[in-house]
């Protein structure tokens, strides 16, 4: 049996970053679409028409695409890797909160008090000057580059004592969940200087636009739209590469990837930071489009909503956190609209039904319907 | 009329009018101070002083403070103070009064020998409670007349704590008006009391620049002793603090332990299995209102039940089909979780609940002037040790726990031996539930009562049970304890909210360094 | 207070800061053994599953080592390969390099590969895959991000894929292989890290007669190139292939020597057949 070398696929070889992934493809071909398509729709076509999108319709697509974009990063870790994140929320939040820090210094002397410096809650704690983790963030490049350091240092501490003692399963999703709870407490105090209970909010404008202009929501819309289609292609790149094989040997028999020769640690801890620099992104296109952050998206529930997304949408498919992301949040709209205190329950019956019935999710589902059981 | 309530009448009956001839004769002594005479009122204010009557010091309190009168019409002894009722001064029963009364005036004499008879029936009284509060009382004002008092009593008392604060008040009398000797010995006396007079009475000497400079330094020194004690028995206090918190944790953890730790299962549903616990005993208060007490006993069990059967019901639902998916259970349960808290905000309301606290869970125990231990802190100590105890015998000593740690290591085998392992798993896991509803009716006595309260527990009893290490219920018990106490240290320097986000980061490290918990299961098959 | 005792052991405070050895330094196997295994003792609460065992290895041997069940053969290797810190005496690889202080995957990728039990291949990925994981390569993170196949590689993976008998089924996934070819493809990861040292934990276990002697005749053609030691517990696999066989018995060496040597040993037979 004397093998051709020539016949042998071609591994690690990389054609088109998306041969084979249909899915992909047209995701992509879609965002790329609705970037343009829908500001168009909100700019240019007449109220009333029928192509017309209000300008709230923009905003909370332009939420379902950042929620979308974080799912992918919980999708990343737990489908691919088994990391279950129950505190991915908290690198969303933390993104946010970097962004906000920005929007906050851009308000200057149009708050309340109007202090040049000093953000409204400063003034009103009777603080004299900027705490010194706020210095540069009237700068917006100094601002982007928090929006990824800050989850990505925060995440590389806590997988770095997390992975490399070997905390695993049901162990690191606890401490996960216990991560984002103590920093939720932390930024409920108004000494840590991020407005306490309120949080950041009252923002007036972003690079200079007014950030209640329909303009300037239909541009963070396209952006929201544009992340996410590069979010899905880093992580695509990052899953058909030699390493998306050794993360997914380490998801299926940890101790053998081990024994082949690979740090197991530090592959975690590297997708693990990858992962809270996307949800940091997330978080900080999510923050201008709602106007406000506070420390109740570090509340445990969020984050494990987010892996909800993921379980619904299908784990380990990537398309599959898109879809789920983008499906549940929209029956969430739906439902809360009908029967608000009904959303608990049905969210409630999501996990259950899905994690019982449908561990897949929606795209295993139509996988197997294709007979295309994924290998 | 039966005759049981007849033969209670009659004895009621002869009780009351033997009552009444003894009255009868403190009466008539009583009518002796109708005169004008104050002679002959000090004679039988005497004689009253001496009577050993139980009516005895209310009357003389009377007639200290202008309140006793003589009725007009019958020509009784009453008491009236102010404008309030008026009151036979023999019995104390209230009289109809008809017409004028008259005061009996007592002069300046009259006063002070009343004032210091009161003081000598006080000191006398047979309770020795009422003698340690007759003392105390006597520490704000000595002088010569009520520290003779105490002398007298020194030589008589036979209880230890009056003999003690007999001494402790001779002695402040001793380090303001004696000798230098004298005070040299009070102050060595008052060394180390906790008595806040005592040391007021310490720290007026060491800084009264009257005083020669050793008698100042002797007692400057000897307030340092008793602010030692002080110290040690606020040390005390804070372990006491972080004990209570250490077995509200162990309650809310214990359960985890034996769901967790010993069946391997994660249910983050397990706090609203607590808060289940909580609300079986605010519908039981409902229920039962007037019965309060009696109410919480039985919500116990009943709480024990109803989480219990939540559980069943979980595990045979739900869980049964994740066995071997530690991650999708966590999900699943979680998402139960959810489902439990909107419920009992659809049944009950969303706002919190109060459930009342029975007489005998308030108040305290005070063991000495700095030092006092609430009584319901004390109780759920002992309940939280009293249900771990038994929650250790049932799995050490029943057949029900030996099948659960036979399924627990080896399922197969344990199956292969005739164990219904889907039998067991139903019961332990109904077992851990019902032991977090217990928890549930501890906490609704420290606690609000509301849909949000079991998430509050869930984080910290999954802490307490990695901490202690998974598998092993003496672990949850140290673990509980070591971080309630840790806690309850770190709050006065840093304020509850760091030092809940200390201790994590504590965890955190400690995991670094035994990522097994405290006691962990060791052998081959762990490190696989 | 054990516990106390063990936190407060500074020598063992954060074992991250201790230097791990230095396997680039190269083997030294000049005085003859790859393997040398002194005076070591492992006990899991109070059992001795390793009682003073010394054993040594030749560069390029294939050694069978025997023993009835709990005689300590899967603890050894666990020594071996780091995955448990042996309690006291020493384990050198080469006469350099101190095996105790040494992670798993540092030995992994020094030069000692070993193969478990229970057949554990990656059972989602395909045949092909297993075996580029397990190639030697820089198995650091980016460089594996951005690795591709040179033909050099691609050579190297055809060659152990037609060596194992795996070739037409290089695409399938592992999970969908026969037990002996799991048994198979685990040894083709074993030889893709290019190891010093192969250990064997009974590669025979569930075969076939025929896989069996396949599976004979690999291991052989394996030794010379590498040093070779088989666990296992069928005699008649071990007497075709062995030449040199070590009877392990409670923990320590009990017999050394050739297949015939050690059959005719009256401890051997009383330890096999009495009691």
């Amino acid at each position: 049996m004397t093998a051709d070398a020539k016949s042998l696929p071609r591994l690690g070889y990389r054609g088109g970053l998306l041969t084979g992934d249909i899915a992909g493809r047209v995701l992509i071909a879609l965002l790329l679409a609705a970037a343009v398509a829908v500001p168009a729709a909100n700019l240019l076509a007449p109220e009333g028409s029928l192509l017309h999108l209000s300008s709230y319709t923009v905003t909370l697509l332009g939420k379902y695409l950042c929620y979308a974009l974080l799912a992918l990063s919980v999708d990343l870790i737990w489908g691919y890797c088994g990391i279950l994140s129950l505190g991915h929320g908290a690198f969303f939040a933390l993104g946010g909160y970097a962004m906000g820090m920005y929007l906050m210094r851009q308000i200057g002397t149009r708050g309340v008090y109007g202090d040049p410096v000093l953000p409204d809650f400063m003034v009103f704690l009777n603080w004299d000057r900027l705490p010194w983790y706020w210095y540069g963030f009237d700068q917006f490049p100094v601002a982007l580059v928090a929006i990824v350091l800050v989850p990505a240092v925060v995440a590389f501490v806590f997988g770095w004592l997390a992975f490399r003692s070997r905390v695993t399963g049901v162990y690191l999703s606890i401490m996960s969940q216990a991560l984002t709870y103590a920093l939720m407490l932390a930024f409920f105090r108004n000494e840590m200087g991020f407005g306490g209970n309120n949080g950041l909010t009252d923002f007036k404008d972003i690079l200079g636009f007014d950030i209640q202009a329909d303009t300037t929501r239909a541009a963070l819309f396209a952006a929201s739209a544009l992340a996410l289609a590069g979010g899905y292609a880093i992580c695509r790149f990052i899953v058909s590469s030699k390493l998306g094989r050794v993360v997914t040997a380490v998801r299926d028999a940890e101790a053998r990837v081990r024994t082949v020769g690979y740090r197991v640690d530090h592959y975690k801890v590297w997708l693990f930071t990858v992962s809270a620099m996307l949800a940091g992104v997330a978080g900080a296109l999510y923050v201008p489009q709602v106007g406000i952050i506070n420390p109740g998206e570090f509340s445990p529930l969020n984050s494990i909503e987010i892996v909800v997304w993921v379980a619904v949408g299908g784990r380990g498919t990537l398309i599959g956190a898109v879809v789920g992301a983008l499906a549940v949040n929209y029956g969430k709209t739906v439902f809360t609209g009908v029967w608000p205190e009904g959303w608990l329950f049905a969210l409630g019956a999501l996990f259950v039904v899905v994690t019982v019935f449908l561990p897949r999710g929606i795209v295993g589902l139509l996988r197997r319907r294709r007979g295309e059981e994924a290998a | 009329m039966s005759p049981m309530l007849r033969t209670a009448l009659v004895i009621g009956l002869s009780l009351a009018l033997s009552a009444a001839a003894v009255a009868a004769d403190f009466a008539t002594l009583l009518q002796g101070l109708d005169t004008r005479n104050f002679r002959e009122k000090m004679t039988v204010t005497e004689q009253i002083a001496g009577s050993g009557h139980p009516r005895a010091a209310a009357v003389l309190t009377a007639l200290s403070a202008g309140d006793l009168y003589v009725d007009d019409a019958s020509g009784r002894v009453v008491i009236r103070h102010d404008d309030g009722p008026v009151t036979d001064a023999a019995t104390g029963e209230p009289v109809a009064s008809h017409g004028g009364l008259d005061r009996v005036i007592a002069n300046i004499l009259m006063r002070r020998r009343i004032e210091g008879a009161l003081s000598r029936l006080r000191l006398n009284a047979p309770a020795p409670q009422m003698r340690l509060k007759a003392v105390r009382g006597l520490f704000g004002d000595l002088d010569e007349n009520t520290v003779a008092l105490l002398r007298e009593r020194r030589d008589a008392e036979d209880d230890p704590r009056v003999a003690a604060a007999l001494a402790v008040g001779l002695a402040l009398y001793d380090l303001r008006e004696g000798s230098r000797g004298e005070r040299m010995a009070a102050i060595d006396e008052l060394g180390g009391n906790l008595a806040p007079e005592a040391r007021n009475a310490l720290r007026q000497a060491a800084a009264d620049g009257a005083l020669p400079g050793p008698v100042r330094e002797a007692a400057a020194s000897a307030l340092a002793r008793t602010q030692t004690w002080v110290s040690f028995y606020d040390r005390v206090e804070q372990i006491f603090f972080g004990l209570s918190l250490g077995s509200v944790l162990l309650l809310a953890a214990v359960g985890l332990a034996i769901t967790f730790g010993v069946m391997g299962v994660i249910n983050m549903a397990h706090g609203e299995l607590i808060m289940l616990g909580a609300y079986t005993t605010f519908v039981l208060q409902q229920l039962m209102p007037g019965h309060i007490g009696l109410a919480l006993v039985l919500s116990v069990p009943a709480a024990f039940l109803v989480a219990g059967a939540f559980g069943v019901v979980i595990e045979r639902g739900v869980i049964r089909h994740l066995y071997g998916r530690p991650l999708e259970t966590l999900l699943a349960t979680f998402g139960i979780s959810l489902i439990l808290q909107q419920l009992v905000r659809t049944v009950f309301s969303p706002l919190n609940r109060s459930v009342s606290a029975p007489e005998w869970l308030s108040g305290s125990v005070v063991l000495n002037p700095v030092l006092s231990l609430t009584v319901n802190r004390l109780v759920i100590i002992a309940f939280a040790l009293a249900v771990f105890t038994l929650l250790v015998l049932v799995l050490n000593r029943t057949s029900l726990g030996l099948k659960v740690r036979a399924v627990s290591q080896n399922r197969a085998m344990a199956r292969a031996v005739g164990v219904r392992s889907d039998w067991v798993d139903a019961a332990t896991f109904g077992l851990g539930a019902g032991v977090a509803g217990i928890a549930g009716v501890a906490l609704s006595q420290l606690t609000n009562v509301g849909p949000n309260m079991g998430q509050s527990y869930i984080i910290d009893s999954f802490l307490v049970v990695v901490f202690g290490g998974a598998g092993n219920l003496l672990g949850t018990l140290v673990g509980a304890m070591t971080l309630g106490v840790l806690n309850k240290f770190l709050e006065p320097a840093t304020g509850a909210v760091l030092a809940k986000i200390l201790v994590l980061v504590f965890i955190i490290l400690f995991i670094q360094k035994r990522p097994k918990g405290l006691f962990p299961q060791r052998g081959r098959a762990a490190e696989a | 207070m054990t516990v106390l005792a063990e936190v407060l052991r500074r020598d063992r405070v954060f074992d991250f800061v201790l230097p791990e050895p230095d396997f680039a330094g190269g083997l030294d196997t000049r005085h003859g053994p790859i393997l040398y295994v002194e005076d070591v003792t492992v006990a899991f609460d109070g059992f001795r599953a390793l009682d003073r065992l010394s054993l040594y290895v030749d560069d390029g041997e294939l050694r069978c080592i025997i023993g009835p069940n709990g005689a300590g053969k899967t603890t050894m290797m666990d020594v071996l390969t780091g995955r448990t810190r042996p309690d006291s005496g020493s384990v050198w690889f080469g006469s350099r390099i101190d095996l105790r202080r040494a992670s798993e995957t540092a030995i992994a990728r020094g030069g000692i590969g070993r193969k478990f039990q229970t057949p554990t291949v990656f059972e989602h990925h395909s045949v092909m895959e297993n075996l580029e994981l397990a190639m030697a390569a820089d198995k650091r993170v980016w460089p594996t991000l951005f690795a591709h196949m040179d033909s050099a590689d691609r050579d190297r993976l055809a060659e152990v894929l037609a060596l194992i008998g795996l070739a037409s089924l290089e695409r399938q996934p592992a999970g969908a292989l026969s037990h002996g070819q799991k048994q198979w493809l685990e040894i083709g990861m074993l030889l893709m890290q290019n190891p010093r040292v192969l250990l064997v934990d009974e590669p025979v276990a569930g075969m076939t007669h025929q896989e069996m002697e396949q599976t004979g005749e690999l291991l052989q053609r394996l030794a010379g190139r590498h040093s070779v030691i088989v666990v296992e517990h069928d005699m008649a696999f071990v007497r075709s292939i062995a030449r040199q066989v070590t009877v392990l018995h409670q923990g320590s060496v009990l017999a050394e020597g050739t297949m015939d040597e050690v059959q005719n040993d009256p401890r051997v037979v009383e330890v096999y057949l009495g009691e």
